[in-house]
């Protein structure tokens, strides 16, 4: 049943440029593939190690701006991404030994702390980052010689990187080290009485969580073709956590359809109504007080509460 | 040498805006446990709260006042129905105040438009005033006298009162001040308009010398986490002492590091985190 499921949603999602008139819907779906890389990724600190951040647009950041410089220095793709995803794996221990100093609010104030000196440099700090103006690379890369320039390959692409993600994220979840992640989330105390190294655990998970943003920043960069302080700000670390939250934390599909919700209201809603950042934050408040499980969570529970009746 | 003296003016005004800012946050923080994502906004409201009222023909002080007021109310409508309900759930008073900031924001853009409003000086402390053979800005000097007028009246309320003994017994230990009759739940109320009132207060007399635009809250927020973080939360003396070290390395750090103006900020906050987790004056009694 499972199996079927998820066969079927792959032949869906695969099919998307297909069916979805336009270039525009394709890029959109597109950006909620991307922005779910991101979401399941900030989920295994949120979700998975009960550490709130706001400060993961800032990693997502790191790696497009470090992959539009090594762009734009010459180097190939593959150049471009092991280098960016390096630096922002070094970034993310950096940022992780600070963070993990503190639990619960301690962490969330210093990963807004981190966040915004990220987006200090980015905006102030003009010879490195080009500040407000952003940073413009040539063109998106061709891997193995296939060219990402129409909507419909990008989105493959991002696809194929997606179903790569997931599973990993599968795989996180089900293994004993993701056990360990959800053990120091629920009794860290115990945990370390059994012996587990709670910091190293979490230190960890934050690598691994540090590690997909990074994946989704390179594809951002790589779909946008430009990146700019606006991508690191603290609007953005907040929108990736309204996806978690809003899809439903802890869970694997929630953050995937939180992204969708979040990409879609963006992109769809505001072309009607301009105030987005009066929706997102209406959204936060009306999910913190109606449904602060999520959407996941909550519609599967409305959906048992159908059917035993 | 001039220079020197212009700045270290500068951070101690500064210094004392951030001091009003954060003491708010530093209170809410350290009695309900909150972290008010949404003081940057208060700041930020109460600034075009004046502007409004000032073009209605209010004096200086009058809108101050006033504004700081309305702020405080907005402050406890929030507190009322919204975070009432979510006592102890600290990632949703995180997202609740994050949405809450983005709402005002945007509102604030609507109503007030996109472009900066300045706030005139007051009449009566336009100009410059010599002391110590040194000509400094009265307004300036103005700011940073208020700052330690309201840390004197803080302390005295926080220290001599009975409201602030019970405020004090919150923070320590909330539910044996339950226990022993205090009404936490009307403290709270109390302590966060008071928090919302000195930040929106504190909107208003930076704005002739910030001037008030769409991004002010974001500006503000992180330099009163700072302060807070640097000074410990729940102490005045470290929300005093935060704030003046913020003043000093903002405005220093702009002039020497201009690219690096944010790092030069953070970076002593970060020092404090790995060697002081509960910053500089954590545990002490308020």
């Amino acid at each position: 049943m499972r199996r079927l499921a998820s066969t079927a949603a792959l032949a869906i999602l695969a099919a998307v440029p297909l069916w979805v008139g336009g270039t525009f819907y394709v890029n959109i779906a597109s950006q909620i593939l991307f922005y779910a890389i991101l979401a399941l990724g900030v989920n295994v600190l949120v979700g998975h190690a009960g550490l709130v951040t706001l400060g993961h647009a800032g990693l997502f950041g790191i790696a497009a701006y470090a992959a539009a410089k090594i762009m734009n220095a010459g180097y190939g793709h593959v150049t471009v991404a092991t280098g960016a995803l390096l630096v922002t794996l070094v970034a993310a221990a950096i940022f992780a030994v600070l963070a993990l100093r503190g639990t619960g609010l301690g962490f969330v104030m210093i990963t807004v702390a981190l966040g915004q000196i990220v987006w200090g440099v980015a905006y102030r700090w003009i010879s490195l980052t080009n500040g407000d103006n952003g940073i413009s690379i040539t063109g998106r890369p061709s891997p193995l010689g296939l060219s990402l320039t129409t909507p419909a390959r990008f989105y493959w692409a991002t696809l194929i990187v997606f179903v790569i993600a997931v599973i990993s994220m599968a795989i996180f979840v089900a293994s004993p080290f993701g056990a360990s992640v959800r053990g120091t989330r629920d009794q860290p105390r115990r945990m370390n009485a059994l012996g587990y190294h709670v910091w190293m655990i979490r230190f960890l998970a934050f690598l691994f969580s540090a590690f997909w943003s990074g994946v989704a920043g390179l594809l951002y960069l790589y779909y946008n073709q430009f990146v700019s302080p606006q991508a690191v700000a603290l609007t953005a670390s907040a929108e990736a956590l309204l996806m978690v939250i809003a899809g439903g934390s802890a869970t694997l599909l929630g953050p995937i359809v939180g992204a969708g919700l979040v990409v879609l209201i963006k992109n769809v809603a505001s072309g009607y109504i301009e105030r987005w950042n009066f929706v997102l934050g209406a959204i936060f408040v009306a999910i913190v007080v109606f449904m602060p499980e999520g959407l996941v969570p909550g519609v599967a529970r409305l959906a048992r509460r159908v059917r035993g009746r | 040498m001039n220079l020197w003296v212009v700045l270290a003016v500068n951070s101690i005004t500064l210094g004392g805006l951030l001091f009003l800012l954060s003491a708010g946050f530093s209170l809410i923080f350290g009695l309900m446990k909150i972290p008010n994502l949404a003081h940057g906004s208060f700041f930020m409201l109460g600034a075009y709260f004046a502007t409004s009222l000032i073009a209605r023909g209010f004096n200086f002080w009058a809108a101050a006042l006033v504004g700081g007021l309305l702020v405080a109310a907005f402050g406890g409508i929030v507190e009322r129905l919204i975070l009432r309900r979510l006592a102890g759930a600290e990632l949703a008073q995180v997202l609740v105040t994050l949405g809450l900031s983005f709402m005002v924001a945007d509102v604030c853009l609507m109503v007030w438009t996109g472009d900066p409003i300045r706030i005139d000086t007051p009449r009566g402390l336009r100009g410059a005033t010599s002391l110590l053979g040194l000509g400094f800005p009265t307004y300036r000097l103005a700011i940073s006298l208020i700052a330690v007028i309201f840390a004197a009246a803080l302390w005295a309320l926080l220290d001599r009162t009975r409201l602030g003994a019970m405020i004090r017994a919150g923070v320590d230990d909330p539910s044996m001040a339950r226990v022993v009759g205090i009404r936490v739940s009307r403290l709270f109320t109390i302590v966060f308009c008071l928090g919302a009132w000195l930040a929106g207060f504190a909107g208003v007399i930076g704005g002739p010398i910030l001037s008030v635009y769409p991004g002010l809250d974001q500006e503000m927020l992180p330099l009163a986490l700072v302060v807070v973080i640097l000074g410990g939360s729940g102490s005045l003396l470290g929300s005093l002492v935060g704030s003046f070290v913020v003043g000093f390395l903002y405005n220093f750090g702009q002039a020497m590091f201009p690219e690096l103006a944010y790092v030069v900020l953070f970076l002593p906050m970060l020092i404090v985190l790995v060697v002081r987790p509960q910053g500089l004056f954590g545990r002490q009694a308020l």
